[in-house]
Order: structure tokens, then C-alpha cells, then sequence
């Protein structure tokens, strides 16, 4: 009986070293056309053009809020970097209240991070390997809602979220979004190849039940996908705008609701909503410089069989 | 896990014969909740995603459309008198509607077409072998950390008549002076390029992860038959593309459908929030927004709602029927 037991080294073979979807995405691509040309002088050119026109707007914004506001409206605009930009941050800082903003945005892509990995990963897992009746029909109907902007029930969840007393409060923002039909599919995709029948029968065989199946063979094989799927929920709730700015406040904001507001002010003053603007986006490019590598694979392997 | 054998039913130790009848009867218990734990389960993994979306998806869609019957205002939420079709009357006959959804329409197709067009172009230079292929594909994919907000700010400094980056660069081709946000065409322009900056490259990468699908015979066979390389992306690349390039196609409508925080940002304060001093860019959601939460009545915010789950499923059956063609075509 123990031969059955998922030992540490059956684990392994489903285990973070061997991501699924990409490695065997970059495999075919080995033995693809891809092999055959190498890039030319021609092909980085035209990746350089499109790279730098990628990275210009940020960089601008960190130029313009570098500046006074003079400087940044003169014709010709400023190219390089002022010595204003500390000045115009803790401005920003001020008038928009961006600390606060900051840790609501925090606790509400958190929360959502965390709730959207549990549950995805427990509707991927059935969507994956389980058999159910109604399981195809169910599928579908998740990647139907995927379809469904929206707009098209913001105006009685503003009532509902004011009726049960959650009006301009975080909750009214998290609880929409705990769950996404974009990450069941994806983690259901993820197991179907990363997750082998063996394991989950070597552990019932053991007399592992459904949630103790869970919890010792289903999350340690999801877990690369489930790093992926956070990052890229995380990006997301930190970016959310079209929500949040009509259920949120003035006094109860996120950043980018914060920043909104800041520049309808009456005379906004551009160096400084550049400055918010800088100060809302600078945590995502960290996220994004340490695990850019990981959310590009992430979105390859979301959208191969999409 | 070795050692929690005792759960096993089959591993329970022989017992004894007084106790054979208990023992058989707690065998059968077991086994029934092992059942029932298999034949559950997978409905109580899927149930959280199904009852969100019931909760706060399906169930406020349905609402949306009472609604859209009642005569709502902002400031009093718990009060609706029943007026019909009243919303959809004042809705349907105001041409600013009309005006949105051609705004929303033109705005569309002018940010999906290139976009798609280019990251599929791009997508192939990043499928050939590169030094540092990596930080390519993260390279074009930064804008898509960027928020709206900020993406929509700092392009509105861009696009600025005077002193904007843009036009201070256009001088020295001998244009320049272009008031972008209040022209017609110049304002949809300026919107369709925040859409186009953010989201060109992420269709990049989806098409570049579906180009490394293709299986490589495919390509020996179209290059042992002498197709050139411009032959072999049109009649090898694109053709296993196309649910791809259709997936992307209904992403990339369904996200045009819903632009907000560009046009609302673009200019600012009052001008934004109608979508242009003549309503120039003013997109659906924009206008959604005007009547409800400007203007105070969600009678008619609702009716537009319900008006935009119309127009999308007027575009779905378009694209079904193309699709649909195309494939008749195609053999």
C-alpha cells in the first residue's frame, strides 16, 4: 500500500520545477518555425520602437511630475527629469490622501487575491478532474459570464450595496469580484496537465477524503499557477476604476478612484496629479519588474487554448 | 499520508463476530458519506463561483431591467414608481444616446482593428529566436500594469493643443496645433491610442503563445511545397490563429463596449463627465454615467444598461454570423 502513497518524488513530478502549459509551450516552440529564423537588425528595431513607445508614457509621467506645473505646460515639455518631484509627491500625498488610499487599495486587491486564488482553484480542480453531472454545460456557462460587462448591473448594485449598508465601503468593491470566470478557467486549464489522475487516486486509495485530497495533492501541484493567477488578479483589482469609482467616496477611496478625483479637482495642478499618478502606478511596476517574467508566461499559458 | 490507513474501510482489522453486524453497519455508513462526499464535492467547489456571480452578476442584471421600468432617483434609492416603458421612450428618442453609440461604435473598431493588427505583427517578430526574448515580452507588456487612470492622465498632458508633447513633436513635420480632445475625429483618435498603448501588447503575447502551437511539420510541408515566409504566415500562421484571432476579436469588442476612465479622464472635471463639450467622445458608459450619477436618475442609467446588453447581442449574432460565413467560405 505505501508503494501507492504520492511519495515526496511522484509529488515532484507535478511540482513547481515542471510548470505544465509553459514548458511545453516553449518545447514546441523549440522544434517550430521560430527555430529556423534568428531575429534580425530589422526585428529588434521595430521591438526597440515598440518597446520605448511602451515605456515613454511612464517615464513622462515621472518627468512631469518631476516639474512645476509651468514647466510642464511650456512648449517645448520638459524631456528630462526637474528637482520638484519630492515637493509635488508629498503634495500629491496631501491633497488626495493617498496614504489612505493606498491601504484600502491594499486591503481590497489583497482580499480579492486571496479569495479569487481559494476558490478558483477549488472550481478549476472539479472543472479539471472531477466528474459531475452538468459539468460541460456548467463550463461553458462560467466562460459565458466572462461576456458580461459590467455595466449592465452597476446601477441596482449601487442600490443593493446601499440597502445592506455597504455603500462607499471596501466591501461593496471586494465582494463582486471574490471570484473570477477568467481564473477557474484558468486553473482548470493548468490541472488538467499538471495534475495526473495516479496522484489524486494514489491518495484516496490512501483514504484521503475530498478535502484532505485538496489539501495534500491538489494545492501543492497548483501552486505555480496559483502565483501566476494571483499576480495577475492583483494587478487587476489594484487597477479596477469603472467599480470602485462610483461605489467608493471621496473620503473612502482606492488609489486609482484617488486619482481620478484629484484631477477633476477644480485647477488640478498637473505636476501633482502626475505625481499621484506616479506614486498609485509605482507599486505595480515593482510587482511587475520582479515578476514580469512570470505574469508574461502566466498570460501565454491563460490564452493557449482560449 | 503513509500512515492514515485507518480511514481506509478495506484496512479495518477483522472483527471479532458479536461485533460483525456493527462493524458491517458502520462499513456501509462510511462508504455512503465516501459516496456522498464524492458525488458533492464537486458541486461545493464550483458552488462560491456560481452563487458570486448570482449574487452580484446575474441577479443585479435582471434587476437592472425592473429598473429600468421604475423611476428611480439617486437621492432617494428606496422610492420607485412604476412608469414603463418610459426610461426606454426618453433613452431611444435622445440623440445623445445615438451619439454614444456611435462614438462607442467608431472608438472600437478604430482602437480593436490596428491594435490587433499590430500585435499580430508583433507577435511574430517575438517568435523568431531573440537575445533576451524575456525581457521583450515584458518590455511590451508594462502598459498593461499601468492603471486606466494613470494611462488616461498622463496621455491627456500628451494631448494637450498647447504645450503637449504630441503637437511639439508634429511641428517638426510641419503639423502641430491639432486641438485633439475637441475634434470629432482628432478626440476618438486620442482615445483609441490610450486603448491601443495598453492593451496592444497583451494580444501580442496571446497570439505569440498561440503561434507556438502550430505544430512545425506544417511549416516543413508549406516550405518542402516552396511556400515563402510571407506565404507560410498567410496560409499556415494565420489559418491556426483564427479562434485565436476570434477570441481576441470578442475580448477586444466586449472591452470597447465598456471604455469609461479614458474618456473620462482625457479631459476632466465637467468635460469628461459628458464626454467632450460636444459630446464628441462620450461612450456608452459615459453617458450611463451622466444620467445616473450626475444627472441623479437610474430610471434611464438602467434602460441604457439594458440597451447595451441589446447592442451585444446584436454584435454577437453579427460576429457568429461572419464567423459563420467565413467558415462556409473557407471550404
Amino acid at each position: 500500500m505505501t508503494t501507492t502513497t504520492p511519495t515526496p518524488s511522484v509529488l515532484a513530478a507535478a511540482d513547481p520545477a515542471a510548470p505544465g502549459p509553459q514548458t511545453s509551450g516553449r518545447r514546441r516552440f523549440r522544434i517550430g518555425a521560430g527555430e529556423q529564423l534568428r531575429g534580425g537588425p530589422f526585428t529588434y528595431l521595430a521591438l526597440a520602437v515598440v518597446g520605448v513607445l511602451s515605456v515613454f508614457p511612464l517615464y513622462w509621467t515621472l518627468v512631469a511630475a518631476s516639474h512645476d506645473q509651468q514647466r510642464v505646460l511650456d512648449s517645448p515639455p520638459p524631456f528630462l527629469p526637474g528637482g520638484r518631484l519630492w515637493h509635488n509627491l508629498q503634495a500629491a500625498w496631501e491633497q488626495a490622501s493617498l496614504g489612505k488610499a493606498l491601504v484600502n487599495t491594499l486591503i481590497v486587491a489583497g482580499c480579492i487575491t486571496a479569495a479569487t486564488l481559494f476558490f478558483c482553484t477549488l472550481a478549476g480542480y472539479a472543472f479539471a478532474k472531477l466528474r459531475f453531472r452538468g459539468r460541460g454545460v456548467l463550463m461553458t456557462a462560467v466562460i459565458a459570464t466572462l461576456t458580461i460587462p459590467p455595466q449592465l448591473s452597476v446601477v441596482p448594485l449601487f442600490m443593493i450595496m446601499s440597502d445592506i449598508g455597504w455603500g462607499g465601503k471596501l466591501p461593496s468593491v471586494i465582494f463582486p469580484t471574490l471570484v473570477s470566470a477568467f481564473g477557474v478557467f484558468f486553473m482548470r486549464q493548468y490541472l488538467i496537465e499538471a495534475l495526473p489522475y495516479e496522484l489524486i487516486e494514489a491518495a484516496k486509495v490512501d483514504g484521503a477524503n475530498n478535502l484532505r485530497v485538496v489539501r495534500s495533492v491538489v494545492l501543492p501541484a497548483a501552486r505555480p499557477a496559483m502565483m501566476v493567477l494571483g499576480m495577475l488578479t492583483f494587478v487587476q483589482a489594484w487597477n479596477d476604476f469603472f467599480w470602485p469609482f462610483l461605489a467608493l467616496n471621496q473620503s473612502n477611496p482606492t488609489v486609482q478612484v484617488a486619482l481620478g478625483q484629484l484631477s477633476a479637482s477644480y485647477t488640478p495642478d498637473q505636476s501633482i496629479v502626475m505625481a499621484g499618478a506616479l506614486i498609485s502606478t509605482l507599486p505595480l511596476i515593482v510587482v511587475f519588474i520582479v515578476f514580469g517574467k512570470q505574469i508574461v508566461g502566466g498570460i501565454m499559458a491563460g490564452a493557449v487554448k482560449g | 499520508m503513509a500512515t492514515s490507513t485507518p480511514t481506509r474501510p478495506s484496512a479495518t482489522p477483522p472483527p471479532p463476530a458479536a461485533d460483525a453486524a456493527r462493524a458491517e453497519a458502520r462499513r456501509r455508513l462510511r462508504s455512503r458519506l465516501w459516496r456522498l462526499d464524492d458525488k458533492a464535492s464537486p458541486y461545493a467547489y464550483i458552488a462560491p463561483f456560481f452563487l458570486v456571480f448570482a449574487a452580484f452578476g446575474l441577479y443585479p442584471l435582471l434587476y437592472t431591467g425592473w429598473i429600468a421600468l421604475h423611476r428611480v432617483e439617486l437621492t432617494g434609492l428606496d422610492q420607485s414608481t412604476w412608469i414603463g416603458l418610459d426610461n426606454f421612450q426618453r433613452v431611444l428618442g435622445d440623440g445623445e444616446f445615438w451619439d454614444a453609440v456611435a462614438n462607442t461604435f467608431v472608438i472600437g473598431v478604430i482602437s480593436t482593428v490596428p491594435q490587433l493588427l499590430v500585435a499580430l505583427g508583433l507577435a511574430h517578430l517575438l517568435n523568431y529566436r531573440l537575445r533576451a526574448s524575456t525581457f521583450w515580452r515584458t518590455v511590451i507588456l508594462t502598459p498593461y500594469a499601468t492603471s486606466v487612470a494613470t494611462a488616461a492622465l498622463v496621455f491627456a498632458l500628451v494631448f494637450r493643443p498647447d504645450g503637449g508633447l504630441l503637437n511639439y513633436l508634429l511641428h517638426f513635420v510641419g503639423l502641430g496645433d491639432t486641438n485633439w480632445a475637441n475634434g470629432h475625429w482628432t478626440s476618438k483618435i486620442a482615445i483609441s491610442v490610450i486603448v491601443i498603448w495598453r492593451w496592444t501588447g497583451y494580444n501580442a503575447l496571446i497570439y505569440l503563445a498561440a503561434m507556438q502551437a502550430v505544430p512545425a511539420d506544417l511549416y516543413e510541408a508549406a516550405s518542402i511545397d516552396g511556400a515563402s515566409r510571407w506565404q507560410q504566415f498567410r496560409k499556415v500562421t494565420i489559418p491556426s490563429l483564427r479562434p485565436t484571432i476570434l477570441f481576441t476579436i470578442v475580448i477586444s469588442t466586449i472591452g470597447s463596449m465598456q471604455l469609461f476612465g479614458e474618456p473620462l479622464l482625457l479631459e476632466g472635471g465637467t468635460l469628461g463627465a459628458t464626454g467632450g463639450s460636444e459630446h464628441q467622445y462620450e461612450t456608452l458608459s459615459i453617458y450611463l454615467y451622466n444620467y445616473g450619477w450626475k444627472l441623479g436618475h437610474l430610471g434611464p442609467a438602467a434602460a441604457v444598461a439594458w440597451s447595451m446588453l441589446a447592442l451585444l447581442l446584436l454584435i454577437a449574432l453579427i460576429q457568429w454570423l461572419i464567423g459563420r460565413f467565413l467558415r462556409k467560405s473557407a471550404g
